[in-house]
Parts: C-alpha cells; sequence; structure tokens
C-alpha cells in the first residue's frame, strides 16, 4: 500500500476542514473496512484522519425519550448498552449478528453506516466495475452474483449493502446528524445510501469532506418488541444472505403499527413500506404476513444466481412476523 | 509405556506463548522482503512488464521478472520454473517479484509495476459433457484409471432396485492457519527457512529446480502451522526467494504469501462430477456398483486425483465399474489436500447408498453391513484387519440411531445420517515415490536419548507421538528422551502424507532404537549411536492394510429459510493402536470439522469470464467456524493392526474428513426429504426446494 499521513483529530470541525480541502483525505474510523481497501489499493488515500478520539464516543438519551449515538461508539459497546437493549432490540441484535467480537470492538457506528459493499468484482482491481471505475461495466451481471441484490439495483450495479447495523436502523427511522464544512444537517437514514442508478460510484448522499457525528435514535415504543434475523451461509462471521428488522405492535389481534426493513437484497438497506402498507391495520394472520412479504417482493428482479433469496425473504419476513405476533 | 498415554503437546506451550518460530519468524540479519506479483488474466503471454517506477522507489532492491530472474534447471516441475518465460498458464501464476528493505515498500512497489499482457481464450470451469474429456494413464496415486469386473449394465437392467445419481464437489482450498512462508539466504550455501511437510522432499526439488547440490542446501522447518498438503512441494515463492537472495548478494529473503495469493499459489482440491450407479436385489445386495468420476487438472501439469479407487474395494458385489475422466483446464494445478479423493468420493458413494436404502425401505447401516466384502475385491487379498461393522455397530449404539425418527422443534426440521468409509494406506509408494525413512538414535549421557528424524510436525502432534514410539522402544520413561525433526541434516525422512507419518517415522524409531541395543546393550556409553529405517511393509503382498470409520450425523434445517446446522457429529474409527489419545482426537475432529466445511461451507466461486476464483479471501470463501461446530466426538475401537508395523498404528488423521459430507448431506435428507447432491449444502440450495414454502 501506498505511504499516506495519519493525523488524530481532537476537534470536529477541523477534522471536516481537513479532509474537506483534499480531495484524497479520508476520515479513518476503526479502520475494518477502509485499511483493508488501501491493502488491495482500491483506495489510496494521502491523508487518514483519525475520528475516534472526537467526543462522539457516548449513548446519551435524548429528552423526546430518543437516543443520541456518538459516531465513534464502537459496535461492541453499542450492541451492549442497557438503552439499547432494551429499548431498541433490533439494533443489539443486529449489531451482534455482524462481523467477529475482534470486529466489533474495533468497528464504529459512523464507518458501519459508510462501509462499501462485498462484491467480489468491486474488491479486485482488474475486473471491470462501474463502482470502482466509472463506465468499466458490471462483472457481477454476467458473473458470479449469488450475495447480490434483487431490489432496486440497475443496469449498471447490482451490489448491495453490507451492514446489519444499518438495516435496523433503518427500520427504526434513525436520522443521521452530518458536520460539513458549512455546518451541520441531518438526513433521515433512508437518504443517506442511494440506490445505485447510473452512478453505482456514488455510495451515500455525503459530500466529500462530510463527517457523521451521530445517530438519532427516535423515541419508538413498538421497537420494544423488535427482532433481527439474519440467514447466512454460516452460523456466525458471514454477511447476510437476507435479514429482517421487524418491529410491530399488535393489538387484538391487529397490527397496530409496523416497521420492516430487509439486508441483503439492495444496494442501500431496504426499507419495506409496501409491506408495512399491507400490515398496518391487517388482522395479524399467516396470510396476510404472506401478501405483504409478496406486496414488498412484487418487484424483485432476481439475477442469475440469486432467485432463492425471494423465497428466502419471504419465509424470513413471515417467520419473523408470526413469532413477535406469538410474544404479543 | 508411553503410547496409550495422552501426553500434553511438547511444543504446545511455545506455540500459545508465539516463541516457536515458523518459516517467515526465524531470527536473521538484515533481511529482505519480497512480494510476489500475479498474473491478472489465465493464459496468454506477458508482452511488457514496466519495472521502472517499482525500481525507482527508495527502499526496493531488485526487481524479478522474467527478464531478469536466473534461469532454473528446464527440466523441474512447472511448478517451480517461475519467471522462466513470459507465458501464463494460470489466473494469479507469479510473474514478477520484488524485492525492498521492508514488507511494506515491497507491497508498495509491486503496485507500481505495469503489466501488459496478450491474452488467449480460457477455460476454467469444470463440465460433465467437456468436449476435451480425457482418459488419463494413470490416477495420482498410481493406479489405473478404470476398472471393471463381471457386466453391469446387465446387472443394472434387471436389478429390482436402481440408484443412478450424479454428485458434485466444489474445488476446495488447503487453507492453512500459517500461509506459505521462506526466509532463504544463498550465500555459498543455500540456507532455507520453510513452511514443509517433508524437508528432504523438499529439498530435492528445490536442488533440482535451482540446479545446485543438495547436499549444499540445508532447510530448516521445526514448526508448520498447517498443511493439509499444500506445503508439500516446493513453489515458487520459495524458488524465488533463494534467487532473491542470490541476486542480491545472499541477503536474507523473507516472503510470506497474502491469503488472497494462497488462493492461486497452493493448489487445491480439485472439483468433481460424479455419476453413481447402484444396483440391489430386495435383500439390499448389491448386484451392480459403477462410479464413473469427471474431474479437472491443469493443462500445464498432470494431477489427476483418485476419486473412484475407494469403489473397487469398499464393497462387495459382482459386477464394478469404475472409471476417470479429466479434462485440462487453464487452472493451476490441483493436488492432494487432506483426504484427496476419498472426500469427494464418498460423498457420492455414500449419499449413493442412502438413497438406495430409502428405495429399499432398509436401514442404511444394515444395508452397508449386507454388503459388507469378505476380501479386498481389487486385490483379492484379505484385509489385515477390518472393523467395520463394529464401527457401525458401536457408532449406532453411542449415537442412539435406534428408532430414528425425523422431529420437528420449532422452526427446526431435524433428522440424522449415517456413512461408512475406508481410508487406503499407501504402503506401495514408499518405494516408487516417498523413498524409505530413517531414524538415529543416540545417547547423550546418563541415561537421556537424543532421537533424531527429517519428519515434519504440521501441526499434528507427531514430534509428542514419535517421542512416545521412542521412549517404548527404548524402554526409557518419556522424559529421558529429546527428539528432533524437521530439518535435513537429520536423517532422511518421508514428508507427512497419507497420514502415514506417525506410522512410517514410528518404524524408522522403532527400528533404530532396536539397532541402537543391539549395537550398545541397555548401559550405552555416552555419544553410542545407532540408526534405522523403514523401507516398506513386507504384509502387502497377503494383506490389503486400509482404515475404516463410520459417520454418524443430525442435521437441522430450518424450515422457512434452510439454513443448517449440525447439532451432533460422532465418528467411530478403525485405526488400529492409537500413540497419543490427545493428538489423534484433536486429528480425528479437526479431520471431521473440515468434512463438515466441506459438507456445508467451502465453495469456490470459479468467474468463467474473469478465469478464476473471485471469492479469494475468508469473507467469501467460507470455512465452518467455531458456531458451526456443536457436539463433536471420536472415539475409536482400540484394535491394533498386527501388519501395519510393530506398534500396530495405521493411518488415522485423514479419516476425519472422508465420511462427514455424505452423513451430513443423509442427515439434511432424512430431515428434510430433500437430496442435496451438490456441495456444499447452502441454505439457497434448500429455500428452493419442495419442503420450504
Ligand atoms: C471479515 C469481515 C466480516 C464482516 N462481517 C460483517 C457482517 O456480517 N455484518 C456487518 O454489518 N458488517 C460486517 N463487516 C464490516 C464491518 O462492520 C465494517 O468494516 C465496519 O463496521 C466499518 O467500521 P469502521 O469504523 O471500521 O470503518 P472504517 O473502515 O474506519 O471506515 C469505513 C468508511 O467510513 C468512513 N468513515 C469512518 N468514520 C466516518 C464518519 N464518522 N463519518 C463519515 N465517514 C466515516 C471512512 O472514511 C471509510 O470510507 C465485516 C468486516 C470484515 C472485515
Ligand atoms: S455489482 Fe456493482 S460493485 Fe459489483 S461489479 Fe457490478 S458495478 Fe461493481
Amino acid at each position: 500500500m501506498k505511504p499516506f499521513e495519519y493525523v488524530r483529530a481532537d476537534d470536529a470541525t477541523q477534522a471536516v476542514a481537513m479532509v474537506a480541502e483534499r480531495p484524497n483525505a479520508r476520515f479513518l474510523g476503526g479502520g475494518t473496512n477502509l485499511v483493508d481497501h488501501m491493502k488491495l489499493g482500491l483506495v489510496e488515500p494521502e491523508l487518514l484522519v483519525d475520528v475516534t478520539a472526537l467526543p462522539f464516543n457516548r449513548v446519551e438519551p435524548l429528552p423526546d425519550g430518543g437516543v443520541r449515538i456518538g459516531a465513534a461508539v464502537r459496535n461492541s459497546d453499542l450492541a451492549a448498552n442497557p438503552l439499547v437493549r432494551q429499548n431498541y432490540p433490533v439494533l443489539a441484535a443486529a449489531l451482534l449478528s455482524g462481523a467477529s467480537g475482534q470486529l466489533r470492538n474495533l468497528a464504529t457506528t459512523g464507518g458501519n453506516l459508510v462501509q462499501r459493499t462485498r462484491c467480489p468484482y468491486f474488491q479486485t482491481l482488474y475486473t471491470p466495475c462501474n463502482k470502482r471505475e466509472p463506465g468499466s461495466g458490471c462483472s457481477a451481471i454476467t458473473g458470479h452474483n449469488r450475495e447480490h441484490a434483487i431490489l432496486g439495483a440497475s443496469q449498471a450495479c447490482v451490489a448491495t449493502h453490507p451492514s446489519d447495523m444499518a438495516v435496523a436502523l433503518t427500520a427504526l427511522g434513525a436520522t443521521v446528524r452530518v458536520l460539513g464544512p458549512a455546518g451541520e444537517r441531518v438526513v433521515p437514514i433512508g437518504e443517506l445510501n442511494r440506490l445505485p442508478g447510473d452512478e453505482p460510484h456514488q455510495d451515500t448522499t455525503l459530500n466529500h469532506g462530510e463527517l457523521i457525528t451521530a445517530v438519532d435514535l427516535p423515541a419508538l415504543p413498538l421497537a420494544k418488541r423488535s427482532a433481527y434475523y439474519k440467514v447466512r451461509d454460516r452460523a456466525s462471521y458471514a454477511f447476510a444472505q437476507v435479514s429482517a428488522a421487524i418491529a410491530v405492535d399488535i393489538h387484538s389481534g391487529v397490527v397496530r403499527d409496523v416497521r420492516v426493513a430487509l439486508g441483503g437484497v439492495a444496494h442501500k438497506p431496504w426499507r419495506a413500506h409496501r409491506a408495512e402498507a399491507l400490515l398496518r391495520g391487517a388482522p395479524a394472520t399467516e396470510d396476510v404476513f404472506r401478501a405483504a412479504a409478496d406486496a414488498e417482493l412484487a418487484e424483485a428482479k432476481p439475477l442469475s444466481d440469486n432467485g432463492f433469496k425471494v423465497p428466502m425473504v419471504r419465509n424470513t419476513l413471515v417467520s419473523v412476523l408470526r413469532r413477535l405476533a406469538r410474544e404479543h | 509405556m508411553s503410547i496409550g498415554i495422552p501426553v500434553e503437546r511438547m511444543d504446545g506451550r511455545a506455540k500459545v506463548t508465539g516463541t516457536a518460530p515458523y518459516a517467515y519468524e526465524h531470527q536473521v540479519a538484515d533481511p529482505l522482503y519480497l512480494h510476489l506479483i500475479q498474473s491478472t488474466i489465465a493464459r496468454g503471454q506477458v508482452t511488457a512488464i514496466d519495472v521502472a517506477a517499482a525500481e525507482a522507489l527508495p527502499g526496493v532492491a531488485a526487481v524479478l521478472t522474467h527478464h531478469t530472474a536466473p534461469r532454473l534447471a528446464p527440466d523441474a516441475p512447472a511448478e517451480f520454473r517461475a519467471l522462466q518465460s513470459g507465458e501464463i498458464v494460470h489466473h494469479g501464476q507469479v510473474i514478477a517479484g520484488v524485492v525492498a528493505e521492508s514488507p511494506h515498500i515491497a507491497r508498495h512497489a509491486a503496485g507500481l509495476v505495469r503489466v501488459t499482457y496478450d491474452a488467449r481464450p480460457h477455460d476454467v470451469r469444470l463440465r460433465a459433457d467437456h468436449p476435451d474429456l480425457y482418459t488419463p494413464d494413470m490416477v495420482a496415486i498410481g493406479a489405473p484409471a478404470d476398472s471393471a469386473t463381471g457386466d453391469t449394465h446387465a446387472a443394472l437392467a434387471s436389478a429390482p432396485f436402481r440408484i443412478d445419481q450424479t454428485y458434485t464437489t466444489s474445488a476446495m482450498f488447503h487453507s492453512p492457519i500459517e500461509p506459505h512462508a521462506t526466509t532463504a539466504i544463498w550465500a555459498d550455501d543455500l540456507t532455507v527457512y520453510e513452511a514443509s511437510q517433508g524437508v528432504h522432499d523438499f529439498t530435492a526439488l528445490l536442488a533440482q529446480a535451482l540446479g545446485f547440490p543438495a547436499d549444499r542446501i540445508r532447510v530448516i522447518a521445526p514448526h508448520v502451522g498447517g498443511a493439509f498438503g499444500s506445503k508439500g512441494l516446493a513453489r515458487p515463492h520459495a524458488v524465488l526467494a533463494a534467487l532473491a537472495s542470490r541476486m542480491t548478494g545472499g541477503r536474507a529473503v523473507k516472503v510470506a504469501l497474502t491469503r488472497r495469493q494462497m488462493f492461486a499459489l497452493t493448489n487445491h482440491r480439485p472439483a468433481t462430477v460424479q455419476r453413481v450407479q447402484l444396483g440391489a436385489d430386495a435383500d439390499g445386495r448389491l448386484t451392480a456398483l459403477v462410479h464413473d468420476a469427471i474431474l479437472s487438472t491443469a493443462r500445464y501439469e498432470e494431477y489427476v486425483e483418485w476419486v473412484a479407487t475407494s469403489s473397487r474395494n469398499m464393497y462387495a458385489t459382482p459386477n464394478r465399474r469404475t472409471t476417470h475422466r479429466a479434462v485440462r483446464l487453464d487452472v493451476q494445478m490441483p493436488a492432494p489436500m487432506r483426504a484427496p479423493g476419498e472426500a469427494q468420493g464418498h460423498f457420492a458413494t455414500e449419499s449413493a447408498m442412502d438413497e438406495l436404502a430409502t428405495a429399499i425401505g432398509m436401514d442404511p447401516i444394515e444395508l452397508r453391513i449386507r454388503n459388507e466384502p469378505s476380501a479386498d475385491a481389487d486385490t483379492g487379498l484379505p484385509w489385515s484387519s477390518r472393523n467395520l461393522v463394529e464401527c457401525l455397530r458401536l457408532g449406532a449404539q453411542r449415537f442412539g440411531w435406534a428408532g430414528r425418527g425425523r422431529r420437528r422443534e420449532g422452526d427446526w426440521l431435524i433428522g440424522t445420517g449415517v456413512a461408512a468409509a475406508t481410508l487406503p494406506t499407501w504402503f506401495k509408494l514408499i518405494s516408487v515415490a516417498y523413498g524409505p525413512s530413517h531414524a538415529a538414535v543416540e545417547h547423550v549421557g546418563n541415561g537421556r536419548y537424543l532421537v533424531s528424524t527429517g519428519a515434519s510436525d504440521a501441526g499434528t502432534g507427531a514430534r509428542t507421538a514419535l517421542s512416545q514410539i521412542a521412549a517404548d522402544a527404548l524402554s526409557v520413561p518419556l522424559s529421558d528422551v529429546d527428539l528432533e525433526l524437521g530439518d535435513n541434516a537429520l536423517p532422511r525422512a518421508m514428508l507427512a502424507a497419507g497420514s502415514m507419518g506417525t506410522m512410517v517415522w514410528g518404524s524408522a524409531i522403532v527400528a533404530a532404537a532396536g539397532e541402537f541395543r543391539r549395537l550398545h546393550g541397555t548401559d550405552p556409553r555416552p555419544g553410542a549411536r545407532a540408526e534405522g529405517a523403514m523401507t516398506g511393509n513386507p504384509h502387502t503382498e497377503r494383506v490389503t492394510i486400509d482404515s475404516f470409520h463410520a459417520v454418524f450425523a443430525e442435521a437441522a434445517v430450518h424450515a422457512e429459510t434452510g439454513e443448517i446446522r449440525v447439532p451432533r457429529l460422532l465418528g467411530v474409527f478403525d485405526i488400529g493402536r492409537v500413540v497419543n489419545p490427545r493428538t489423534a482426537r484433536s486429528q480425528l475432529i479437526g479431520g471431521m470439522t473440515m468434512g463438515l466445511s466441506m459438507a456445508l461451507h467451502e465453495s469456490a466461486a470459479v468467474d468463467q469470464h474473469v478465469g478464476a476464483v473471485v471469492n479469494n479471501d475468508f469473507a467469501g470463501y467460507h470455512i465452518a467456524t467455531h458456531a458451526d461446530v456443536a457436539d463433536i466426538d471420536a472415539v475409536w475401537l482400540d484394535k491394533p493392526d498386527p501388519y501395519a508395523n510393530e506398534m500396530g498404528i495405521r493411518p488415522a488423521g485423514e479419516n476425519g474428513v472422508i465420511g462427514v459430507a455424505a452423513a451430513v448431506a443423509n442427515a439434511v435428507n432424512h430431515a428434510t426429504g430433500v437430496r442435496i447432491r451438490d456441495l456444499p449444502i447452502t441454505p439457497d440450495k434448500l429455500v428452493v426446494s419442495r419442503f420450504a414454502r
């Protein structure tokens, strides 16, 4: 890998300024994704600004009953946080299903959100990949695409977003606080990551030099009854083939409110709005669950190797909803 | 007696405290570091290679390309003839190397080298209908490619029960925890610290490739962090480390492959397509057995694995045919990986036996017992000792096989499966390939003995087991024995292969100890010394000496998602006497874990367009994790085999791998009614099957 400068930032505004003014500078969180990419030669930053020592390492209650998660909070610490475990079990479960203990001890909330796809062609310098090298083509569409997207993909890119945590945050309707050279802004989680469209090289809507400082979780009583289920090729330490984050409030056999997000199916964590719409106000029955899953999957476009994801998503949604309904 | 005692690994403490030196870690003065550059095409020619930017980088000592690398012997095996021409024969082939003052500089400089190719069309995909399938002269173990007795066509046509299915297995990668690594110093003589399964065989290959006298090459490998067959040969990285040392005035050069590089440069278990046809009468007696194996080899060097050979003697049947067909692809040469051939072959045949049991409506253990042969049908010889039926019966009892019913626990469907297996002993390869093994015994004084052999401990515990054998052979306490291995200055010994190490090296030690006592008696002077050798097995003309085992698996399949877990795995082994129950158990459950990994996880994503395996890291190429291994146990019959050797021990380690994949597939079938004939058994294959809604 190419030699680079390293700075440990102790002031957020300065960190932003340092990265913003150099196109080839990057923020460094736990480094579990970025450093791998540097070793592979995918990115060759001149400057790394380490943001883990910034004062964003706390999980605090918000006055409205929500919770603020600092961007430097490690995945392990977040999963173990009592507020999170009690009020947002789906988030703790999603975190603990990801990566390995060692990786979670390093990975940060900010870094996890903007980690890049695991598409093998993206990670290989010499294979065509529109995300790595715009206009070069997509090797996955005609190649190995078992792990790839079935929803919201484009002719340019069929990659998936790898994060488990982000799927839970998407179900919870979190907001992301961002500090840029021009000041602070707030991005709804659903607008942080993009669908690939014609510009798959743009993973997110963040501008260069914009720093994630925190993630806010809204007060969401129904999240107390929430679950994350991840289907993967082995019992641990594997990315999701398919995952579902679900929170539901059922009263007298009727779904009063529900949040559903899916992982492993799209270029971003996929909020299942259609399924939610069908479920809300409907009886909490197996048939309804199935119809909701089918509605969400109506526009699924499987590739040569990943047709299995359609039944896998459907069955996962139904079985998690069934389980949550039983617990009511 | 030391044999039979579960002595703790003698190098365990050094290993867990990080003080046992591996090949890359030996302290040498002022080393340079080599980083290899690999081809990004699968077939063609390097037309230009621009090293100017790399050479200009401060700290770079040399850049090796096919233009600058010293010439190697033209008759060296193709695998080692690195950088001798610009021809590309497989993706990931070494096409250059950078030597620098630090590994970081070397890697940075490697990224600055620009290569242009003239690419030619390649083919890397094994297909059963490949137009270029051919019949090899032999399979790699020296057996004929085909065998036939009786009339299989007629027998199959008239059989009341018939199975005709095709089974496929993926290419697999050895993936030892220690990467392939070399530290080489070539001043006058050449000294090499190498991650090697056999220091003497390695020396011979290196000497041949370099055209340098073997007696001026010292190879040292006290510790090897796993090998599984992938560290048996000299490889381009070792050859190039030596050349780089020579090119830089004899400075030490270190090289360690990255994990990604290992996927292209350290060989693999070949993928297979196997058709198995079984015919049986209503009593379950096999009237015909046909096992046709198709597998890949490399275009530039042939290695055709023996996939169907154990079908030649595993079961009794009057009509039998086995065949091997291979296709030369533009891939790196496949090579033996723990339980080569047997692992893939048994998946097919033992799955088919289970399918036959279901078709007949017979208990699968009973079916196997009915087909137990009285002699080795391949040679006509009796077995030295074959206790497979006892393995099956004991296993059934311990596992709770009787009354096996499939059941459901919550979302999980649970079933059980069994497989039987055999592992041959390749004694005859001692005369044709491995060569004799030697050992020496020396009395160093005060009743202490130094036992030495150029054997290798690839993490198996050989060092410990051989010390136990030596103590008993000398009739002294274990604490009076010091054992040296892993150095070609020690008496010549074969590489660790075919699970024969402990047995063969142990025999050499027993011979040396006997010779020592004959020459020097029981009260020897300090410095008294004797050597002994193991040159072959005198009984192989009269008996067949094979190992056997039975594996029992419980599988749980998620009824909605198709996820598979294996809550219980039991192996019962007929492997002769066990020298050290602790290290043997660890070998066997380690092997079973590898078998489980083969059953459920290990899958090479071959991209025909790229010409390579594209899931070439541990996030993409899955190996079983701790969470995948639940209740796993290995037991053995403890029946010494008097024909195998003085100790009564038979090959052990690789047995663990062989039966597991079929046992798991059979258990998945029992749980779900779905038969997966294509390894690995992953959730996608089950979720699309009819059991899942
Ligand atoms: C083998 C392996 C298995 C894994 N398995 C899983 C899994 O199963 N599930 C899963 O969800 N994840 C998995 N991961 C991914 C892991 O979760 C991510 O690597 C990790 O979350 C990234 O966080 P980090 O802090 O290390 O990010 P870094 O590597 O430091 O940074 C990643 C990116 O984020 C940017 N960045 C960092 N902090 C900020 C910030 N505050 N604001 C803006 N940009 C920022 C960096 O510039 C960089 O571009 C796995 C990783 C590995 C290596
Ligand atoms: S799916 Fe996207 S990331 Fe993968 S090769 Fe295609 S463009 Fe690149």
